[in-house]
């Protein structure tokens, strides 16, 4: 094995640059070849769609008319678009916090666990992520269902007064959340749990011979260590988040007064359900700037990260 | 490829061809592999009511010679009206769709106008009432020819025995299982009359189940209190007058009604009023006779006791939400011919008839004169509880949003501008003149063109 590989790299040698240049150049097209129908793919369900929607968004409510970016400054004028942008926001961050939190102390909860039980709790703690989340929150709208929810049941079962889940607008927002918790939870704990099986054992050694404690360890090993997986979750996560349709449409639809609508149930009320697809398409696209400049900067810290373990190591 | 041309197998008596192809301006020919027709009609949710519609078109296609395809596609989950959207965009898909209340007119300039049809059906049926025309008539074209499958009326579904025990009020003796209304009885069968009910069966612990959330139930039951206290968002030429003493009327009237209605009135969807009668915990819902159908099947000491009647009178009149469907043909439909002879074939009062009986009398065609089907007459039980759901000679029939033109009118419709109107009042703690201030806001930006 070893002599042929030397064999080829001295036909190549005695070949000279231009020959090693054509080789280099027929891998790159074997290399493009193959990643050509998924390339294909995105261009058709993903590069289309997004310049779809950007033409869509310059014509007038009957698509007949070019309008520029007059739908933009019309939503900007919008109190329900501005509350729209504040929801989602709140949703998608504070559900990102939450799932990254509860991910990351199950990730150490399991760590923790014997080997052989470890399998088992995995699978359990990945249930949530498995199943279809139309599915779940079906389940979830049932739990909360305004006039017979299971929960409120167990709560006048216990003595307290039933929780208006979805009705109004702050526990209708907590509720969404919640759901959205429950559901991507998982995702975050499963790459913690990853991670933290690739941290070095010799590291947690030479802080605790340094006579760290607990609470040391976690925040100068593991925290460090996993920097880059929590950013890259975390941007993952957001993006999602921000783009989460099924769980708000099932559980509210938007209500109580509009009051939990984000981006992507708005442009479904206003694109398809009112027939304004331009204005739809506007709102969708504003999640756009939002995520991108999320992404920039995430994906910097990143890779100045990377470059700077690569500068230890190195 | 063939075209279909017109052919006196279309027209439903010989008598009457020659008449009708002349009209139409169309040379009657016989048809011989007469293409291909792909239909997408409303997936109705009564058992076997789609059989009949098929047996209808089967029957069409066989004599007609053509190559005809239908789906059936449900409305659960947007279905329909994503199929639509995404068949608008992609022009290409069905020859003949089906459509409800706005779609006719949101899609008028994709869609091949059925002048020449209903001028016939016109003739031959008489008129539709006036729902089916301001939607389906939307910028003086015909653009979808009245569909029975579907069309409803949403008046209430009360529970006679809770309303007369709680609330005294005798609904069989306003309107009889045996007879026509009584008319100077069903005088009392108020806005008014209805809010001291739901007061009474509020405190006996039925309350009436009117949802405030923001799907079509709600949005048709607070749009006909709306037209009958005379209250208009916006009016027929687009000027918006919501800031009004009718507008403030009848905002105070649901203000004072909402005090008696379910504390989570608010989160309902289409679904929870059908619950909430069926459960046996409310007296009132406004809706078609479809929690009575599933009553019928899960809860029959509740079916048997519930009974469906013309909406209250307001001070403008007693306005009956009606909620029309549609069959449209595509401009880009390759035979248009056939699809237009389909369409004239089950508008005929005797398809109308065999599809009204297989919907259990839920379907209501456009028009008027088809409103005596014995049907209605029959099912139960109890036997009447249909005889009063077809719209009477006392209903004015009302679409929530009208008479505002069609563009404005949707945006108001499905955004549940009138219901947000009273949630604001009742949760937000909004001031009745703040709600119109906030209404004449989202009323200018549904003014964009």
């Amino acid at each position: 094995m070893a002599r042929a590989t030397l064999a080829e790299a001295a036909r190549a040698t005695r070949a000279g640059p231009i020959a090693a240049g054509g080789l280099a150049r027929r891998r790159a097209v074997i290399a493009f070849l193959f990643c050509l129908p998924l390339v294909l793919l995105v261009a058709a369900l993903v590069v289309y769609p997004a310049f779809y929607s950007l033409h869509l968004a310059t014509l007038n409510k009957s698509m007949t008319r070019f309008v520029g970016l007059a739908n933009f400054a019309f939503l900007f004028k919008r109190e329900t678009f501005w509350m729209v942008v504040e929801q989602s926001v709140i949703f998608a961050v504070s559900a990102v916090i939450f799932k990254a939190l509860i991910g990351f102390v199950l990730a150490h909860v399991i760590h923790a666990l014997p080997a052989r039980g470890q399998r088992a709790w995995r699978g359990l703690l990945l249930v949530p992520w498995v199943i279809p989340p139309a599915m779940s929150t079906l389940v979830w709208w049932w739990m909360y269902e305004p006039s017979y929810s299971a929960l409120n049941w167990l709560l006048v079962g216990i003595g307290f007064a039933p929780v208006p889940w979805l009705g109004d607008p702050y526990w209708a927002r907590f509720s969404v959340i919640l759901v959205n918790v429950w559901y991507g939870a998982p995702f975050f704990m499963i790459m913690y749990l990853a991670a933290l099986k690739s941290v070095p054992a010799e590291l947690y050694e030479a802080a605790e011979i340094d006579g760290a404690n607990a609470w040391q360890k976690l925040v100068y090993v593991t925290l460090p260590m996993l920097r880059n997986i929590i950013a890259i979750t975390v941007l993952f996560s957001l993006i999602v988040t921000f783009a989460n349709f099924d769980i708000v449409r099932i559980l509210t639809a938007g209500g109580p007064r509009d009051l939990t609508h984000v981006f992507a149930t708005y442009a479904f009320k206003l694109g398809i359900e009112s027939n304004d697809i331009p204005l739809g398409a506007c709102v969708s696209l504003f999640m756009f700037p939002i995520l991108a400049v999320a992404a920039v900067f995430i994906l910097r810290d990143v890779h100045r990260r990377s470059r700077e373990i690569a500068g230890v190591a190195a | 490829m063939t075209k279909w041309r017109w052919s006196r197998r279309t027209l439903l008596s010989g008598a009457s061809a020659a008449a009708v192809a002349a009209g139409l301006g169309l040379r009657p020919r016989t048809a011989r592999g007469a293409g291909k027709l792909s239909v997408g009609f409303w997936d109705h949710w009564v058992p076997g009511a789609n059989d009949t519609l098929t047996r209808l078109c089967r029957a069409w296609a066989e004599k007609e010679k053509v190559d005809l395809t239908i789906d059936y596609i449900p409305s659960q989950g947007n279905k329909l009206l994503l199929t639509i959207a995404a068949e608008a965009q992609a022009r290409s898909g069905h020859d003949v769709l089906a459509m409800f209340t706005w779609l006719p007119g949101s899609h008028a300039e994709r869609l091949e106008p059925v002048d020449d049809v209903m001028k016939e059906v016109l003739a031959r049926n008489g008129p539709t009432n006036p729902v089916v025309e301001y939607l389906g008539k939307p910028d003086g074209h015909w653009r979808a020819v009245p569909a029975t499958p579907g069309s409803q009326m949403k008046g209430p579904a009360t529970r006679f025995d809770l309303l007369k025990e709680h609330a005294g009020i005798d609904i069989l003796a306003m309107y009889p299982p045996d007879g026509p209304a009584d008319q100077e009885k069903a005088k009392a069968w108020t806005w008014d009359a209805l809010l001291a009910a739901a007061e009474k069966c509020h405190k006996a612990g039925y309350p009436f189940g009117i949802g405030l959330g923001t799907t079509s139930d709600s949005t048709d039951t607070w749009g006909s209190l709306f037209h009958a206290f005379g209250a208009r968002l916006v009016d027929e030429k687009g000027n918006i007058v919501v800031r009004s003493d009718a507008t403030r009327a009848a905002l105070d009237f649901a203000k004072r009604l909402a005090a008696f209605l379910p504390a989570d009135a608010i989160a309902w969807d289409d679904g929870s009023n059908n619950r909430w009668l069926i459960s046996g915990k409310g007296a009132l819902i406004f809706n078609p006779p479809s929690a009575w159908a599933v009553a019928k099947r899960d809860a029959p000491q509740v079916a048997e006791k519930v009974w469906h009647h013309p909406a209250p009178l307001g001070p403008k009149g007693r306005f009956g939400p009606y909620l029309p469907y549609y069959w449209a043909i595509w401009r880009f439909s390759p035979n248009k011919s056939a699809a237009k002879s389909l369409l004239l074939h089950l508008s005929t009062r005797e398809a109308a008839e065999q599809l009204v009986a297989a919907s259990q009398g839920y379907d209501i065609p456009g028009y008027v004169a088809f409103n005596d089907f014995k049907t209605w007459l029959e099912e139960g039980p109890p036997k009447g509880t249909l005889r009063h759901y077809p719209p009477g000679p006392d209903q004015i029939l009302s679409i929530a949003a009208a008479p505002a033109p069609h563009k404005i009118a949707e945006q108001i419709y499905n955004q549940a501008t009138i219901t947000k109107m009273i949630a604001r009042i009742v949760q937000g703690g909004d001031t009745i003149e703040k709600a119109i201030a906030w209404a004449e806001s989202e009323l200018e930006g549904f003014m964009r063109g």
